[in-house]
């Protein structure tokens, strides 16, 4: 039976992890590597790096990170921030990246959803969706949440499936640092209505939160930051309270 | 050169290398006839579109080249799905060493999301490539294409329903999943293909 994913999120500056650092046992807790094994070990399902450096000089450190990422990891990860065209996402891929998220440049040219889909195959092609809620309405975000846009969340996850993309990574901005659950309303209004997997960002506190997630807001994937990289949710133990309660987890 | 990955223009070439390095084989990536030919072992990889995929093989004539092999050849995902008869994915002719049709998954509601993305279970386990492999293991898959079961198949996923996870014919073998993604058991079914004839 296909489980659900349990997915942490790494924020990468100048091809350093930027926040989450409370590990006892990790001497320099900026280093992603480190980072990587550790989450490996506690059976992670896949894990997210977000580069928020996303300058151009400082690309080529992203793809040696990459690199570097890929021969330390025997899970899937999937690499964003900043990716502008085809020639990114290749880059990233042959350094050994599984999937790419793209967010603000798919909403400017929707077209190039379907060129990635096409070259790279549905499957490796992420697409990111910031949303926040005002006026009764869902809306889409751009540039890490500083730019609103007058598109409707729900609109645009099913142009984008239909575009192409694999799968959705949805984050609530009403949610995202409040640690009081995610956004479970729009998560299952975009899952009921798409035909592509969605992973939930935004706002995990609780193990409860993962089940309401899952069984609510009927999330293929969660993903989460701080609550991982400060310890206060452990991999393991959250995976047994999803599978006693027959949410089916990898083991 | 002992193993072999087939070059590709759209393939996940760079994490099938570091995760044969993790198991202490040094591979070599290349789409020369000559190489492939004097491999012992050869790995098809397997992320991308099939149409463009087999579009580069044909160019180089490595379609012909890889159905001619008599030495263990391993495909994975969209590999495995090239080595068998066409596939709906573009209309495209693939290799045809499994007489089988890939399909595209079908998915009567919106419970069933199409790609399949995550760790899932195989079953009924046959041959050397799951030698001292539990039945059950979890092994990650991204695809929306499937092999349907057949008398070719060496281990069964669930999935919408009942399709082929891996494939055997002679020295050609094929996974549906990524054994290099799919942490230390996905490494052992490597370790099996690289030991096979040993």
């Amino acid at each position: 039976m296909l489980t659900k994913r349990i997915i942490p999120c790494l924020d990468i500056k100048n091809g350093r992890t930027v926040k989450g650092i409370n590990f006892k046992n990790l001497k320099d807790a900026g280093d992603p590597i480190k980072l990587v094994c550790w989450y490996t070990k506690q059976g992670a399902d896949e894990l997210i790096f977000l580069d928020i450096t996303a300058t151009n000089e400082k690309r080529k450190t992203l793809i040696s990170l990459v690199k570097s990422i890929s021969s330390h990891i025997n899970i899937p990860f999937t690499v964003g921030g900043g990716i502008q065209k085809e020639k990114d996402v290749e880059l990233l891929l042959n350094a050994g990246a599984d999937k790419i998220s793209i967010n603000t440049a798919a909403v400017k040219k929707p077209n190039l959803l379907e060129r990635l889909s096409k070259r790279f195959g549905s499957q490796c092609i992420v697409l990111a969706i910031d949303t926040k809620y005002e006026n009764n309405e869902w809306w889409v975000y751009l540039n890490g949440g500083r730019i609103s846009t007058n598109i409707k969340t729900l609109d645009w996850a099913r142009e984008a499936s239909s575009r192409g993309v694999g799968e959705i990574l949805l984050t609530s901005m009403n949610h995202d640092g409040t640690k009081s659950g995610f956004a479970l309303d729009i998560t299952r209004n975009i899952s009921e209505n798409v035909s592509i997997p969605v992973i939930a960002s935004g706002g995990a506190g609780k193990l409860e939160d993962f089940y309401k997630i899952f069984q609510i807001g009927k999330a293929d994937a969660a993903l989460a930051a701080s609550i991982f990289h400060y310890r206060e949710i452990e991999i393991p133990k959250l995976k047994n309270y999803l599978n006693n309660f027959h949410i089916p987890m990898r083991k | 050169m002992k193993t072999i990955i087939i070059k590709y223009p759209a393939g996940n070439v760079q994490s099938v290398l570091f995760s044969l390095e993790r198991i202490g084989i040094k591979a070599k990536v290349t789409d020369s006839k000559e190489s492939i030919k004097n491999a012992e072992k050869i790995i098809l990889p397997g992320v991308g579109e099939a149409h463009f995929a087999m579009k580069y093989l044909k160019e180089r004539k490595l379609d012909i080249l890889l159905s001619e092999l008599e030495q263990p050849v391993l495909g994975i995902c969209l590999g495995m799905q090239l080595l068998c008869k066409h596939s709906e994915e573009s209309d495209t002719t693939c290799i045809g060493i499994f007489d089988l049709l890939v399909k595209k998954f079908q998915s009567k509601d919106k419970k069933n999301k199409i790609p399949q993305i995550g760790w899932n279970n195989i079953h009924n386990l046959k041959g050397p490539l799951f030698k001292n492999i539990p039945d059950g293991s979890y092994q990650y898959f991204v695809h929306s294409y499937y092999a349907p079961l057949g008398q070719y198949t060496t281990a069964k996923t669930e999935y919408i329903l009942s399709y082929s996870a891996a494939l055997q014919k002679k020295n050609f073998y094929a996974v549906q999943f990524h054994p290099e993604k799919s942490s230390y058991v996905g490494h052992k079914i490597l370790e099996n293909f690289i030991k096979l004839n040993d």
